[in-house]
């Protein structure tokens, strides 16, 4: 049965889209000195608007800018008064919400549904979280008077442009450090809005830096001197550039790195529930989650009917226009994003896996791929160890619950993993023995202010929200 | 020491899997005291002895993180228990290795027994102080649970001989690590009779993996090493610390950055040790009927 939908677009307007932004500087928009960047609206290839850059002059100015704040202003005021700012702005990305969310699809490409139903509300939440803690830091369990560090280098990643802006900042700002914030090349618009905000919160000149630039931008914000903390979600890769450049100084260093989710379906599982646990742990995003659920290891008695259910549910995903209420999955947030995608979905055919592909209708314009699925995919394919980072899930089998395990913890990741089972003691005992950060048991991509987040091995170190996530930003 | 009888000197061997090898290179070195008076032969580990060190502690992995935070206090417990019985034996070798006063190496011992002690009270607290339930907007149980971080390598200060080297690997032992440490270079007989403690303590062999030699020469191999996770510099040469660092970035390991100068261990430590070589997992499950 197909249900038709007519179209039900929301307002590009509504994005209040300028003709040029620039970058947050010591409290002001000022020119910055880099090449200035056109950004792209991923679903139809059309330039939105131009962003300034900064170069690595604006990069020092913004440290020093940062660093008078911290010593002037900051660290020196009360938490209670720090709060209030944060609390501020988190009534502010709230009355602004449908604007960001808006905004956000734009540029990023993810459909509307999830930015304004996860996006924005969850970077509202994480101010409104953290600003509690600004003046109760003494007990949060790391001494009696923990201090903040200074100035947070953090460069932040596409996927989640307002929101991960929003995991770096609050906890930055509520332990009393300053910060220089680098967004992503591709997905400046949102950070630079929430810089706006910062501003109509009055919050003091210096205190958020936001720098939209390249990679290189970013390698100069971490690597400069007067830096403190250095806080980075993105690729491994990079990570492992960062924690070299980091060696042999006293900067405190959290990353949030890749990821190779196992979600594992033992027999007992509740079916549907798992098919639609399965669908948003990798479709979610369009796969763009770096604890996307990219492996689905099903144990073998029931791996023919759960992927013919999940094939006939796959096939229902509205793929399309990301402005359009009723789209599931959006645009790949780049050509170069969607050129990695097809390489290493290639790969998987040429490995031997059985590709399987939505017969969903795709735009003529912009960067889309279809929800894609591979079977008899075996472990030693780079299918099923390499993040692919888009809407591609590699499903292997497994006849033990100690098999599912080594398979799943046979990557050098461990980041995220599900289980689904309507096994008490079994969920206990896989979450146990999963070396991941997070698991989601019988549910999956969930996200909270209050629950912290990060991975083992080579997904990094340090954790983001709650009680845990404070020590990031703390001198102890 | 009596006159009439010479003594039964003792072989200083490498700690590895529970059993206590020589280095396979067949290397020793020269062991002296703070006078320069030959103490000892101690086995020279090579490359080879430090891989097979992190094979054991990796085939010990399992079972030490996923033994009881209860049976893990016991046999902290225990090693404290032995170690008191050989308390004299250990303030002679701390005098011998550092050149300290008798009621120095006194303290020096003693503190080093109670830190077993207080890190054996550690094991079954971790989990309610550093972890817990956290309250999401939602219908979820979600809580956070303290899980060690996997293999650690240690390399131990090369100032104090005992209660250094006993402040660096029991913090890593009490929150359900395994360890390679290799021990102060210059100072490193204390080690290897703490193994003979460590070995005759319930724990489990391959839990604590004890290397003697030149830490210049094991640590690069140590920390590029894949089944490592993480790396304590605390008595890494100056020199070789950065470079160190960056290999491990190579496996995103956590780095225990090395103090400025070595700290006064007499000092009741916190929990920091034991915080930076746990990871923390968050589990999330619906609520609903």
């Amino acid at each position: 049965m197909t249900f038709e939908y007519a179209p039900a677009p929301e307002s590009r307007d509504i994005a209040a889209l300028k003709p040029s932004y620039r970058m947050f500087l010591d409290g002001e928009f000022v020119e910055g000195t880099g090449e200035p960047l056109k950004t792209l609206n991923p679903a139809t290839e059309e330039v939105l608007t131009e962003v300034s850059t900064a170069s690595i002059a604006d990069v020092d100015k913004a440290v020093k800018a940062a660093h008078r704040a911290y010593d002037r202003v900051w660290s020196r005021m009360p938490g209670s008064e720090r709060a209030k700012y944060l609390f501020r702005i988190a009534r502010m990305i709230q009355e602004r919400s449908r604007e960001l969310a808006v905004l956000e699809t734009l540029d990023n490409g993810k459909p509307i549904k999830e930015s304004r139903d996860v996006d924005v509300p969850l970077a509202a939440a994480h101010f409104f979280h953290h600003a509690g803690w600004a003046d109760k830091l003494a007990y949060a369990g790391y001494g009696p008077d923990p201090r903040p560090l200074g100035v947070a280098a953090q460069v932040i990643p596409w996927n989640f442009p307002l929101l991960m802006a929003a995991w770096k900042i609050a906890p930055a700002l509520a332990c009393g450090n300053t910060v220089v914030l680098k967004p992503a090349e591709t997905t400046p618009l949102t950070a630079l809005v929430l810089a706006e905000i910062c501003q109509q919160a009055d919050l003091p000149p210096g205190v958020v830096n936001i720098l939209p630039g390249a990679g290189e931008i970013g390698a100069e914000l971490v690597a400069h001197p007067e830096v403190h903390k250095v806080a980075f979600t993105g690729s491994t890769e990079v990570g492992k550039q960062i924690q070299e450049t980091v060696a042999g100084t006293a900067k405190k260093l959290t990353l949030e790195l890749g990821g190779k989710a196992a979600n594992i379906v033992f027999d007992d599982a509740a079916l549907d529930q798992a098919v639609e646990g399965i669908v948003n742990g990798i479709f979610f995003n369009q796969g763009h989650v770096c604890c996307a659920g990219s492996r689905l290891l099903v144990q073998e008695s029931i791996a023919e009917e759960l992927l013919e259910r999940l094939q006939a549910r796959i096939g229902t995903l509205r793929v399309g226009d990301p402005m359009d209420k009723n789209t599931d999955v959006g645009a790949i947030n780049s050509a170069a994003q969607l050129a990695r995608i097809r390489e290493l979905t290639e790969i998987g055919d040429a490995e031997g896996a059985v590709r399987w592909t939505s017969s969903c209708p795709l735009p003529d314009k912009g960067y889309f791929f279809a929800p894609t699925v591979f079977s008899e995919v075996q472990q030693a394919m780079r299918i099923a160890q390499e993040e692919i980072f888009g809407p591609v899930l590699s499903v292997l089998t497994f006849r033990t619950p100690e098999e599912a395990i080594k398979k799943a913890n046979n990557t050098p990741y461990g980041l995220s993993a599900g289980v689904w089972s309507e096994k008490g003691s079994r969920i206990l005992w896989a979450t146990q023995q999963l070396r991941a950060g997070v698991v989601w048991a019988n549910t999956f991509n969930r996200f909270d202010p209050v629950s912290p987040f990060g991975g083992y091995q080579e997904s990094g170190f340090g954790r983001e929200g709650g009680r845990a996530g404070l020590e990031a930003y703390l001198n102890v | 020491m009596s006159d009439e009888r010479l003594a039964v000197a003792k072989t200083y061997k490498l700690y590895i899997g529970g059993k206590f090898p020589r280095s396979e290179s067949g290397r020793s070195y020269p062991v002296v005291d703070h006078r320069g008076a030959f103490l000892a032969n101690a086995s020279q580990a090579s490359r080879k002895d430090a891989r097979e060190a992190v094979a054991a502690a990796r085939k010990a992995f399992p079972g030490w993180s996923a033994a009881t935070a209860y049976n893990r206090g016991q046999v902290l417990y225990r090693v404290a228990e032995m170690l008191e019985g050989r308390r004299d034996q250990f303030i002679h070798e701390v005098m011998d290795a550092e050149g300290v006063a008798q009621r120095r190496a006194q303290l020096l011992v003693d503190t080093a027994i109670d830190r077993w002690v207080w890190y054996a009270g550690w094991t079954d607290k971790l989990a309610t102080v550093l972890g817990g339930a956290n309250p999401v907007a939602g219908p979820y149980f979600n809580f956070s649970v303290p899980e060690p971080t996997g293999v650690v390598a240690v390399l131990a200060p090369q100032v104090s001989s005992l209660l250094g080297l006993v402040s660096v690997i029991a913090p890593v032992i009490a929150g359900g690590n395994t360890c390679v440490v290799v021990a102060g270079q210059n100072r490193p007989l204390p080690s290897v009779t703490l193994s003979e403690v460590l070995a005759t303590s319930d724990l489990p062999g391959g839990v604590l993996n004890v290397l003697t030699g030149r830490t210049a020469e094991l640590a690069p191999w140590l920390a590029a090493h894949a089944e490592v996770n993480a790396l304590d510099l605390c008595g890494a040469p100056e020199s070789l610390r950065r470079d160190l660092e960056v290999t491990a970035a190579g496996t995103v390991k956590r780095v225990l950055r090395a103090p400025v100068a070595e700290p006064e261990w007499t000092i009741t430590p916190d929990i920091r040790r034991l915080r930076a070589l746990l990871e923390l997992k968050t589990v999330w499950h619906p609520v609903g009927t």
